[in-house]
């Protein structure tokens, strides 16, 4: 960063808010934050915004409409660094279940005029439209990881954030395996580290929403799955969630509703 | 600046401090005012249509993510309905425990309103950060106190955004005593920060406007209502059982706009912190009451600028009720009731920190969503806001543009407006009056 008092600026496009949340609730760090950088524009938080250019945008949210797509782009042009947070950013987020539907069809369901409503067919993570320099994972993101991110580029040098799966984190954290010891389904092996492991530790099967992670094998850990009493369907919809658009994710073996774009849309 | 002739525009671009997206148009000819338009661009994402074909255990990790600030309510409201299609009542310890963690997003929800979003308007500050040079002692109670709420979600839900530990029929895993033993210490403390905020608040400059809807809330039995199945309006013209949510209340498709108003069959309502308050005060915990009390709020309260005081004695109830229920805390045996899916229909209520929500679904004999309908509060609210502001426009003509478009988004900040809240509301566009 060259400025003295960097000028950073969050973003929202589609989402419910819980990312760019995480930053008001690091209540210990935000009045030093805060302090440390000029906020220049937060609308969440406040009503003064100050103009472009950016030192640091961080985006929230997934694009979905034609504006969108202009919107990022002329985001892109006035920051220097940008980074994209939590699930709908880079992934496109749960209403990336429309890209394996008919929106047509979602707009009928829900509203009784569906000529006022103006979507597009798909909901896309920004990195679909602009180069975004870092993406940092989960649904909802990590505070202390967003925080980690934050100052990182602030002081020039990349995150360091694991890229592993939440298998890691949880033998860290000593819990004992929910799948091994109770036949639990758990997508902890494939699921993008982050979140600490909070499910498993709950005696719960981690259900994805951090998206894939890295280097694993969806399909290898799909016949794993298909040892336990689920069904076909069942797997699918573990794997159509939050991430849903993420590869990895989003072509899941053996499933018959591929997404559409991908290569394995045939209808 | 005033202007007597001519034509008179106040535009408000981007909607700060809110949850979501919004603009403001005022137009103002001859001086009269002419249009009042709240657009809001929250793009739609469709929650009711996809969780079709879900499975009935998926809506409250689902229907969370339609609201980052709020999701207990979007997972309690789903859990009771669907608990309800399968014929199935969750009590005792395991309801307790729902109501602890619904108290730790009130807190959570109020006090980044109070203090982040609603305070400055009234003190004349862009925001928190700024409204901290001059008062950080106080930002600094209301962060602490925003943490504790935080926390009771991380306790018993395992994260404070998008809780984990939720199911339908309970939870995955029960605390033990002592992992909420432990929280009472800051409890106590914050429900003494809480009090201390009522008074601050009570002291704001409160313009004089008082509604003259209807105020729609779940109507406690025993408690101030968090979760239920009884609905009533302060007019006494709505009594209605949950289930009959739908017969109502209709929503409807305005020419001009692309957002379903919900109206009640008696008339048009708001919902919220006034609605609950003026019909439960009475069961208010005995400091909330006093504190309200000594806040001048009466047994009723239609002046939407006075929620924020409203908001802050909910804050104390909540202390009041996490210091109750965890004081009378045993662990259940079981986690979760077991629910089997049996072909039917749900239908779940309850008060979301910006009011009543609610869900109902239908589900087959192997537990497959076949449809799903949300209500979240403030989609109902939409027509309270824009009568507001054609009243507080009216009523204040002689303010030069900037007081005048601050007390505009005052107005609607009153409602604590969770535009994400997008299943519902999206594109609102001019209103004539």
């Amino acid at each position: 960063m060259t400025a003295a008092v960097p000028k950073v600026a969050v973003w929202k496009f589609a989402s419910c808010d819980g990312c760019q949340l995480s930053l008001l609730d690091c209540e210990d760090e935000l009045l030093a934050v805060a302090g440390a950088v000029e906020l220049a524009h937060f609308l969440e938080a406040s009503s003064a915004t100050v103009a472009g250019p950016y030192d640091l945008s961080i985006v929230e949210g997934s694009v979905s409409t034609a504006s969108d797509i202009e919107r990022i782009a002329h985001i892109r042009e006035e920051s220097n660094v940008l980074i994209s947070i939590g699930a709908c950013a880079t992934a496109g987020g749960i209403q990336a279940l429309r890209n394996f539907a008919d929106v047509g069809e979602y707009v009928s369901v829900v509203y009784a005029r569906p000529d006022y409503i103006e979507t597009l067919s798909t909901s896309t993570p920004i990195s679909d439209h602009v180069a975004v320099d870092y993406e940092l994972r989960g649904c909802p993101v990590n505070k202390s990881q967003l925080l980690h991110v934050i100052s990182s580029f602030l002081l020039g040098r990349r995150p360091r954030l694991p890229s592993s799966s939440v298998c890691v984190e949880c033998k860290a954290r000593g819990t004992t395996c929910v799948m091994v010891a109770h036949g639990t389904a758990c997508l902890g092996p494939v699921t993008h580290a982050g979140c600490g492991a909070i499910c498993p530790a709950f005696d719960r099967g981690c259900y994805g929403c951090y998206g894939p992670a890295d280097t694993v094998s969806t399909t290898a850990f799909v016949q794993l799955l298909r040892s336990l009493p689920v069904s076909d369907r069942a797997i699918e919809r573990v794997f159509r969630t939050f991430n849903a658009n993420a590869p990895g994710f989003r072509d899941i073996p053996g499933s018959e509703h591929a997404a559409v774009g991908s290569p394995r849309a045939t209808s | 600046m005033t202007h007597r002739n001519g034509t008179r525009q106040l535009d408000v671009q981007a909607l700060a401090r809110v949850e979501g997206e919004g603009a403001l148009h005022v137009t103002i000819t001859d001086g009269e005012l002419t249009t009042v338009e709240l657009n809001i661009y929250e793009p739609p994402r469709f929650f009711e249509a996809f969780l079709r074909g879900r499975s009935y255990t998926e809506p409250p990790d689902i229907t969370a993510r339609i609201c980052g600030i709020c999701p207990v309510a979007y997972q309690m409201s789903s859990c009771l309905a669907i608990e309800d299609a399968c014929g199935v009542v969750v009590d005792g310890q395991l309801a307790a425990l729902r109501h602890i963690l619904y108290c730790g997003e009130w807190i959570e929800s109020h006090v980044l309103h109070i203090y982040m979003l609603h305070a400055p308007d009234f003190l004349g500050y862009a925001g928190a950060i700024a409204m901290a040079q001059d008062h950080r002692g106080i930002v600094e109670r209301g962060l602490r106190l925003k943490k504790l709420g935080n926390r009771l979600l991380e306790v018993i839900g395992g994260r404070a955004i998008h809780p984990i530990n939720v199911r339908v029929g309970g939870f995955y895993r029960v605390p033990t005593v002592s992992e909420l033993a432990e929280l009472v210490p800051e409890l106590e403390w914050a429900r003494q920060a809480a009090l201390d905020t009522v008074e601050w608040v009570a002291g704001f400059p409160m313009p004089d406007y008082e509604g003259d809807w209807d105020l729609l809330a779940l109507a406690g039995e025993d408690h101030y209502p968090f979760m239920g199945s009884r609905i009533g309006s302060v007019s006494g013209r709505a009594q209605f059982s949950v289930p009959q949510f739908s017969a109502h209340v209709h929503e409807e498709h305005v020419a001009h706009s692309t957002a379903l108003h919900g109206r009640l069959d008696t008339g048009e309502y708001a919902v919220g912190p006034l609605a609950r308050y003026s019909l439960n005060q009475a069961l208010l915990p005995p400091l909330a009451r006093a504190a309200a009390a000594d806040a001048g709020l009466r047994g009723e309260c239609r002046n939407p600028f006075k929620s924020i005081i409203v908001r802050a004695v909910e804050v104390v109830a909540a202390c009041e009720e996490a210091l109750r229920l965890i004081g009378e805390y045993s662990p259940p045996s079981e986690p979760a009731v077991p629910v089997m899916p049996r072909s039917g229909v749900g239908h779940g209520a309850s008060e979301a920190p910006r009011g009543l929500l609610y869900h109902r679904y239908e589900i087959d004999s192997e537990g497959i969503i076949t449809s799903a309908t949300i209500v979240p509060p403030t989609s109902q609210n939409q027509r309270a806001i824009e009568h507001d502001l054609a009243h507080v426009v009216e009523a204040n003509l002689d303010l030069d543009d900037e007081t005048l478009t601050a007390r505009c988004e005052q107005t609607i900040r009153n409602y604590d407006p969770c535009i994400s809240c997008s299943t519902h509301f999206l594109d609102l566009r001019v209103v004539r009056l």
